[in-house]
C-alpha cells in the first residue's frame, strides 16, 4: 500500500467523495452512534419543520429562519463530512490493498500424498488445516503456517518493502500471509485462517474503519459529552419558564441557537475523526493496530521493553580485540580465532576474519584448508570451531570453553575469567579461544549502540516511561551497554519466562508494559503485554499474540507507536478543551440577543458588540458550524507530540487550546458579525 | 472598601489555614482509629457502643453497603424526626406549649435537617418545642454533618486504595466523627458562647417591659450548645429566625470570628485528610487552593458591591455603603465575609439578609451554592463535591498530556465518568427545574415579595440554596406554602443523595482499581497550573449553566438598578 503515493491533508480524491459520503451518514442508524450530533441533527429536523410551517402561513421573519435552518444543516454536514475524510484516507489504502487479493486458485495437497499430488481448488474454498502447494510465481492463498520446504517471499503486497524475505518451515520465519507471492523455490504451507478472517482481510476492514468501536476512552468521552449536552438541555429548557415570568417569550429559533452552541458540538463532530486519524497514522507507519483500544494504551505505556539487538545496538557484535593469555603472542591467539571462524558466516564469525586481517595481517587471500572439519554452533555446548591440519580449535563463551576442558585449567582458567570478566564489565562479550585444549586468550566483541538512540531514552525519560532493555548477554555485559545506551534497567539472561514474569511484575505495580518480539516464545509475553507489536516477520503464534503488528518489523518503532498513541490522546484532549472553552463567548454573543426584547439592559453584555440580536445570533450559529470545518486539519493531522515532559505539555496546551479557545470565538464571533451585517445577511 | 474591612477578612483567612494542618492531622488519626488525646476518655465509650451493635459491627464494607448504611440511617432519622414535629403537642419539655406542626412543614423541616440543609421555612422559636429543638433538630446537626464527612472519607479511601473491595465502615465513621470530633469541638464552643452572653437554658421566654413601657416577650433557650454544631456542622438553623444577626445567637465580633472559623474549620481540614490518606499532602493543598481562589472572587465582588452602596441611595443624599438588612456592629465587610462563607461551605447562618444585598452582592452567595458549595463546603460535602469536578476536570484535560485521565494514580473511565456526570446533573436539575415551574405557576407566583427580576432571584435563590443543602435564605419568599414545602424538601432529597450516592459508588469504583504509579508523564495535579484548570472548569461546566438564570435575576436587577429602576415589594 505503500506504493500508491499515500492522499495528502485535503486531497481532491478524498474531499470529492466524502461530499457524498457527508450526506449518507445522516442515515439516522449511523447518526445515533453519536450522541451530541444526533441531539443537534434531532434539532435540526424539528426546527426544518417550524420553519416548513411558518413558510406555510408566511409568517415570522422566514429570511433569517432559513439562514439558521440552512447553518444547522450544516453543522450537521460538516459533522459527518469530517468523518468522511478521515475514513477516505483509509479507503484509498484499503482499495490498494483488495487489489492484491484477488481470487488466487490454490494447490489442495490432498491427505497422506506426497506435494506432486494435488488438486486445484479457488482460495475462498479453503478451511483451516488444509496443506497447500505454493511454487514460483504462485500467490500464497491465504495466512498459513510453512510446514515443509523453503522459498523466497515478496510480501510488497503487505509490507510495501520489495526486497523478497525467506520463509521456512520451523523456527520463527515459518509465517505467511495471504496475498504475498513466492518467487523462487516452494513450501508448503497449512493454511491457518480461513477465507475472510486472513491477514489482509483484517488490514482491509481496520484501514477502512468499517469494524472500528468506540475505545474505552472515546466511551467515557462521549458520557461526558451527552451528560454536558443535558446540562444545557436544562440550562435552555428552563428559559422559556424565566421569560414567562419576565412576561415575554422568547423565539424557538433563539434557543435551539443557544442549545446547538452550548453542547460541545465541536469535539462531538470531530471525535470520530480523531479515532480514525489516530489508527490511519499507525497504518502510515507501517504498523497496524489490531484495535482502537491498543492505541490508547500506548499512549498509556509507561514500561517499553526493548530488544537489545536490532533496537538498542546495531544487529551485530564486532570483534575489537584479542587478548592472549600471558606467555601467548598475539599472533598465535589471531591466527587460532582466524582459522575458527573461517566457515562462520555470522557476521560475528566475519569480524574476527577481519580484524585479524586488518591488524595483525594475518589470512588475506589465502583459501581455506580442504581439509578442514568446520565444527558449528550448537546451543548443547555453545561452541564452534574447526579441525584443521591435526589442531582443533574452538571459540565461544568463557564458561563455556572452560567447561570442555578435562581439569579446571588451573592458573590460565582464572586469567581467562579475569579478562572475559574485564570485556564484560565494559559492555563487550568474551569470547574464549582453545587450541588441543589450551587456553589461548580471548576474543573481544563488542556491541555498537546505535547513535542517537541515548537521546531518544532521555525523551522517552522526559515523557515519563522507563525503558527496560532486554538481552541474552550475562549481567555485567547488559549493565555495561545500558549504562552506554542510557536505558532504565535491563534484564539479562532474559528467557522467554523471565520475560513475561517481568511484565506481570510491572502490570502488577500498575504499569502498563508495551514490547515487541518476533518469536513464537514471544508468544506469551507478546500477550501479557498491554501493547505488544509483533514483527509481521515473526511467526503467526506471535502475530495472533500482539495487539499490534509492525509490517516493516523494525523493532525501533515501538517509540513511535508510543507517540503516536500520545498524540492520538492529546488530540482528543485539546478539541474538548477548546469546545468546552467555547462556550463562554457564546453566552455572550445570545443571552443579549435573546433578551433584548425582555429587559434592554442585557444589552451591557454584549461585549463584542454585535450589531443586531439576529445577526448576534446567526454569526454564532455560523462560527459554530465554520469552527468544525476549520479544525478538520488539526483532527486529522493531530496535536503535535512534543517528549518535554507532562507539565510542560499540559502548560503549553492548556494556553493554546483552553485560553485559546475562550479568546478565539469572540474574534470569530465579532469577525462573522461585521460580515453578516456587510452582506445584510441579518 | 476599607483597609479595616480587608483586614479582618485576611485575619479570618489566616486563621483558617493555620487550623487546617492541625486539625487535619488530628482527624486522620481519628478515622484511622489511631491514639489520640481523647482516647483514654473516649474509647471506652466507643468500644461499648461497637459492643452493643453486636459482631461485625465494624466489617469493612463494600461500597454498596456502605450506602445502604448510611441511607437506612438518614431515613431512621427522618422518620424519628417528623414524628417528633407532629407529636410535639403532647410531648415533654413544651414549655411554650406548641401545636403539632402541619404536615408539610414537617415534612420539610425532617427532609431540611437530614440533609444537612437546614432550611427554615418555621420560626424556630414560634413553631417548635425544645424537645424538637434539642432531640430532633439539635441530633441531626450531628448526625448529618457525620453522614458528609462519612461519605466523604469514603471517598477519599477509594482514591487512597488499590485493588480493595470496600471503603469502610459507615457505622466506624459515623462514631468517631460524631465523638472524636464534633462533640469535643461543640462542647468547647458551647461554653464559649456562653461566656460571650448566649443564653444556655431550659426555660420558657421572658417577658419584659421596654423603657417605652411596651410588653415584649423574649425566647430563651438552649441557644449556645445548638449555635456551636450549627456552625462546625454547617448546619445553619439557628434557634432563632434571623439566625446569627440575633444578638442572643452571635453577641460580639468575637463570637462572630469563632462563628465563621468554625464553619470552615471542618471542611478546610478535610482537604488536609484527603491529602494525607491519599499519601500526597500537596494533593489535598492543591484542592483547598482551588477552593481559596473561588472563596476570595467571591468576597472581592460582594464585599465590593455591598461597600460601595447602592446608586440610587448615593444620589438621594445617603452616603455609605449598603447598610439595608445589616447588623451595624458587623457592617459591610463582616456581613459579606460572613455571606460568603457560609454560601461556600453549606452552611446557611446569617448575620445579615441576603434579599436586602445589592444585586452583584447578593448574587455571589447564589453563584457560590450553584456551583455545588464546592468551596471548602458543607462538612465532606464540600470536599466529595469538589472531588466529582476533579474527577471531571482531569477527563476533559487530563487527555491533553497525551495519556488517558488519571487522578492519584486511579484511571477515570466510563463508569466513573457516568457516575461524575449524574452527580453534577443533579445539580442543575433540581435548581433550575422547580424555579422554572415556581414562576409560572399562579399559587407560587402568589409566595413572592417583589415584583421582576427581584422576586426571581428570591425562587431561584429558595430552590438554589435547598438543592445545594444550603439552607440560607433570600427571604422575601414565604416558602411555607404546601407548594413551596414540599418542591424544595424534594430539591433537597434530590441535592443531597442523588450527588452522595454516584460519589460513593465512584469510591467503591476506584477503590477496586490499581494505582498506577506517577512519573513524569503523569498529569501534574498538585501545582498552581491544575489549581487554575480545576477553577476554571468548575466556573465553564458548573457555572456557566446558570448564567442564563442569574442574567435574568441579579445581572439585569444590577443593570436596572444602575439605569434608576427598583423592584420594591408592592410596586
Amino acid at each position: 500500500m505503500i506504493q500508491s503515493k499515500p492522499a495528502g491533508l485535503l486531497d481532491a480524491r478524498i474531499l470529492v467523495p466524502a461530499f457524498g459520503s457527508a450526506f449518507a451518514k445522516l442515515d439516522p442508524r449511523q447518526m445515533i452512534r453519536n450522541p451530541v450530533m444526533f441531539v443537534v441533527a434531532v434539532v435540526t429536523v424539528l426546527t426544518t419543520i417550524l420553519f416548513l410551517r411558518d413558510l406555510g402561513t408566511g409568517a415570522g421573519n422566514l429570511g433569517f429562519s432559513f439562514q439558521i435552518v440552512l447553518w444547522l444543516w450544516f453543522t450537521v454536514l460538516f459533522a459527518n463530512f469530517a468523518e468522511a475524510v478521515a475514513e477516505g484516507r483509509g479507503k484509498a489504502q484499503a482499495a490498494t490493498l483488495r487489489r492484491s487479493r484477488g481470487e488466487t486458485q490454490a494447490k489442495k495437497l490432498l491427505a497422506g500424498v506426497g506435494r506432486s499430488d494435488y488438486r486445484l481448488v479457488p482460495g475462498t474454498t479453503l478451511v483451516v488445516g488444509d496443506r497447500v502447494l505454493v511454487e514460483p510465481g504462485d500467490i500464497i492463498p491465504s495466512d498459513g503456517e510453512v510446514v515443509e520446504g523453503i522459498a523466497s517471499v515478496n510480501e510488497a503486497a503487505i509490507t510495501g518493502e520489495s526486497a523478497p524475505v525467506i520463509r521456512e518451515s520451523g523456527g520463527d520465519r515459518s509465517a505467511v500471509t495471504g496475498g504475498t507471492q513466492v518467487l523462487s523455490d516452494w513450501i508448503v504451507v497449512r493454511i491457518t485462517a480461513a477465507a475472510g478472517s486472513t491477514f489482509l482481510d483484517r488490514m482491509i476492514a481496520l484501514v477502512e474503519g468499517a469494524e472500528r468501536q468506540k475505545t474505552p476512552n472515546e466511551i467515557a468521552l462521549n458520557i461526558l459529552l451527552a451528560g454536558m449536552t443535558l446540562i444545557f438541555v436544562l440550562a435552555t429548557a428552563t428559559i422559556p419558564g424565566f421569560a414567562a415570568y419576565a412576561g415575554g417569550s422568547i423565539p424557538v429559533l433563539a434557543l435551539v441557537a443557544l442549545f446547538v452552541t452550548l453542547i460541545p458540538t465541536t469535539i462531538g463532530a470531530l471525535l470520530s475523526a480523531i479515532g480514525i486519524a489516530g489508527m490511519d497514522r499507525l497504518v502510515r507507519f507501517n504498523v497496524l493496530a489490531m484495535s482502537g483500544r491498543a492505541v490508547e494504551a500506548a499512549g498509556d505505556v509507561d514500561t517499553l521493553l526493548l530488544d537489545k539487538t536490532g533496537t538498542i545496538t546495531l544487529g551485530n557484535r564486532q570483534a575489537t580485540e584479542f587478548r592472549p593469555l600471558g606467555g601467548v603472542p598475539v599472533q598465535e591467539l589471531a591466527e587460532a580465532a582466524r582459522l575458527a571462524s573461517l566457515a562462520d558466516e555470522t557476521p560475528e564469525g566475519r569480524s574476527i576474519v577481519a580484524l585479524a586481517q586488518d591488524r595483525h595481517g594475518i589470512g588475506g587471500a589465502a583459501a581455506p584448508d580442504p581439509d578442514a572439519l568446520f565444527v558449528p554452533f550448537s546451543a548443547n555446548t555453545r561452541m564452534s570451531g574447526v579441525d584443521i591440519g591435526g589442531m582443533a580449535i574452538r571459540k565461544g563463551a568463557v564458561d563455556a570453553i572452560l567447561k570442555s576442558l578435562p581439569a579446571d585449567g588451573g592458573e590460565a582458567a582464572r586469567e581467562i575469567r579475569a579478562i572475559g570478566d574485564e570485556i564484560a564489565r565494559a559492555g563487550g562479550t568474551p569470547l574464549a579461544v582453545v587450541r588441543d585444549g589450551r587456553l589461548l586468550g580471548v576474543v573481544q566483541l563488542k556491541d555498537i549502540v546505535k547513535s542517537g538512540i541515548r537521546e531518544r531514552f532521555a525523551e522517552m525519560r522526559r515523557m515519563g516511561i522507563r525503558t527496560v532493555m532486554i538481552t541474552g548477554d550475562n549481567p555485567l555485559t547488559a549493565a555495561a551497554i545500558a549504562a552506554e545506551a542510557g536505558v532504565d534497567d535491563f534484564l539479562a539472561q532474559a528467557t522467554p519466562e523471565n520475560k513475561l514474569q517481568l511484565i506481570r511484575e510491572e502490570q502488577a505495580k500498575g504499569k502498563l508494559v508495551a514490547m515487541c518480539g518476533d518469536g513464537t516464545n514471544d508468544a506469551p509475553a507478546l500477550a501479557q503485554a498491554d501493547v505488544g507489536v509483533a514483527m509481521s516477520s515473526g511467526t503467526m503464534a506471535a502475530r495472533e499474540a500482539g495487539n499490534m503488528v509492525d509490517l516493516d518489523s523494525d523493532p525501533t518503532k515501538l517509540i513511535e507507536v508510543v507517540e503516536i498513541g500520545k498524540q492520538l490522546l492529546m488530540t482528543r484532549g485539546a478539541l474538548t478543551t477548546f469546545s468546552i472553552a467555547n462556550d463562554v463567548a457564546k453566552y455572550f454573543a445570545i443571552i443579549p440577543a435573546m433578551f433584548a426584547a425582555l429587559y434592554p439592559q442585557l444589552q451591557a453584555l454584549n461585549v463584542m458588540g454585535l450589531a443586531t440580536p439576529q445577526s448576534a445570533i446567526l454569526s454564532a450559529i455560523i462560527f459554530n458550524a465554520l469552527v468544525i470545518v476549520a479544525l478538520i486539519p488539526l483532527a486529522l493531522k493531530g496535536v503535535r507530540y512534543r517528549p518535554v515532559g507532562a507539565a510542560a505539555l499540559l502548560r503549553r496546551n492548556l494556553l493554546v487550546y483552553g485560553l485559546g479557545g475562550i479568546i478565539v470565538p469572540f474574534a470569530g464571533i465579532k469577525a462573522i458579525d461585521l460580515a453578516v451585517v456587510a452582506l445584510g445577511l441579518a | 472598601m476599607t483597609l479595616n474591612g480587608w483586614l479582618q477578612i485576611l485575619l479570618f483567612c489566616a486563621l483558617t489555614l493555620a487550623l487546617v494542618k492541625p486539625l487535619g492531622g488530628y482527624m486522620v488519626r481519628v478515622f484511622q482509629g489511631e491514639r489520640t488525646l481523647l482516647s483514654p476518655v473516649l474509647q471506652p465509650i466507643e468500644r461499648l457502643l461497637y459492643r452493643a451493635a453486636g459482631p461485625g459491627a465494624r466489617d469493612e464494607q463494600h461500597w454498596l453497603a456502605y450506602a445502604l448504611a448510611m441511607l437506612a440511617f438518614n431515613l431512621a432519622g427522618f422518620l424519628v424526626l417528623y414524628l417528633l414535629q407532629r407529636l410535639q403537642g403532647s410531648l415533654p419539655l413544651n414549655p411554650a406549649g406548641m401545636a403539632a406542626v402541619a404536615p408539610d412543614l414537617a415534612f420539610n423541616t425532617a427532609a431540611s435537617f437530614m440533609t444537612n440543609t437546614n432550611w427554615q421555612n418555621y420560626g424556630g422559636e414560634t413553631t417548635l418545642s425544645h424537645l424538637v429543638q434539642m432531640a430532633g433538630l439539635t441530633v441531626q446537626n450531628f448526625v448529618s454533618a457525620a453522614t458528609g464527612i462519612a461519605v466523604a472519607l469514603a471517598l477519599i479511601r477509594g482514591f487512597a486504595r488499590a485493588s480493595a473491595r470496600t471503603v469502610g465502615n459507615f457505622w466506624v465513621d459515623m462514631t468517631r466523627t460524631v465523638l472524636y470530633l464534633l462533640l469535643p469541638i461543640s462542647v468547647v464552643l458551647t461554653l464559649v458562647f456562653v461566656w460571650q452572653g448566649v443564653p444556655q437554658t431550659l426555660s420558657g421566654s421572658i417577658d419584659a417591659t421596654t423603657l417605652e413601657g411596651a410588653k415584649q416577650t423574649i425566647a430563651l433557650g438552649p441557644v449556645a450548645s445548638q449555635e456551636a454544631i450549627k456552625m462546625l456542622g454547617t448546619n445553619g438553623g439557628g434557634f432563632f429566625n434571623v439566625n446569627s444577626a440575633h444578638p442572643f445567637e452571635n453577641p460580639t465580633a468575637f463570637t462572630n470570628l469563632l462563628q465563621m472559623l468554625a464553619i470552615f474549620a471542618i471542611g478546610a481540614a478535610l482537604t488536609n485528610v484527603f491529602g494525607r490518606m491519599a499519601g500526597d499532602p500537596r494533593q489535598g493543598w492543591a484542592i483547598l487552593a482551588a477552593m481559596g481562589v473561588l472563596f476570595l472572587a467571591g468576597v472581592a465582588v460582594a464585599y465590593w458591591a455591598e461597600a460601595a452602596g447602592n446608586p440610587l441611595l448615593h444620589q438621594a443624599g445617603v452616603a455609605g455603603p449598603n447598610m439595608e438588612g445589616k447588623e451595624v456592629r458587623f457592617g459591610p465587610a463582616l456581613s459579606a465575609l460572613f455571606a460568603v462563607i457560609t454560601t461556600a461551605a453549606s452552611c446557611g447562618a446569617v448575620n445579615a439578609m441576603h434579599d436586602s444585598f445589592l444585586p452583584l452582592g447578593g448574587m455571589i452567595p447564589l453563584i457560590n451554592m450553584q456551583l455545588g458549595e464546592i468551596i471548602v463546603g458543607g462538612v465532606g460535602a464540600g470536599l466529595y463535591g469538589m472531588l466529582v469536578f476533579v474527577v471531571i476536570t482531569v477527563f476533559v484535560a487530563g487527555l491533553m498530556v497525551g495519556r488517558t485521565p488519571e487522578y492519584l494514580g486511579k484511571k477515570i473511565e466510563a463508569k466513573e465518568m457516568k457516575l461524575a456526570m449524574l452527580a453534577i446533573l443533579c445539580l442543575p436539575f433540581a435548581m433550575l427545574v422547580p424555579t422554572a415551574v415556581s414562576v409560572v405557576l399562579p399559587q407560587a407566583v402568589a409566595s413572592i415579595a417583589n415584583p421582576g427580576p427581584h422576586g426571581f432571584s428570591e425562587v431561584l435563590y429558595a430552590y438554589t440554596s435547598a438543592a445545594a443543602n444550603n439552607g440560607s435564605a433570600f427571604a422575601g419568599l414565604s416558602g411555607n406554602t404546601p407548594w413551596y414545602n414540599v418542591t424544595l424538601a424534594l430539591a433537597m432529597l434530590a441535592g443531597r443523595f442523588l450527588v452522595i450516592i454516584p460519589a460513593l459508588a465512584i469510591a467503591g469504583a476506584l477503590a477496586a482499581k490499581k494505582t498506577v504509579p506517577a512519573s513524569a508523564g503523569t498529569f501534574p495535579t498538585h501545582g498552581g497550573l491544575f489549581v487554575g484548570l480545576l477553577v476554571g472548569v468548575i466556573l465553564i461546566v458548573g457555572g456557566l449553566t446558570f448564567f442564563p438564570a442569574l442574567a435574568l435575576g441579579p445581572v439585569v436587577e444590577h443593570l436596572a438598578m444602575m439605569a434608576g429602576q427598583t423592584f420594591a415589594a408592592g410596586n
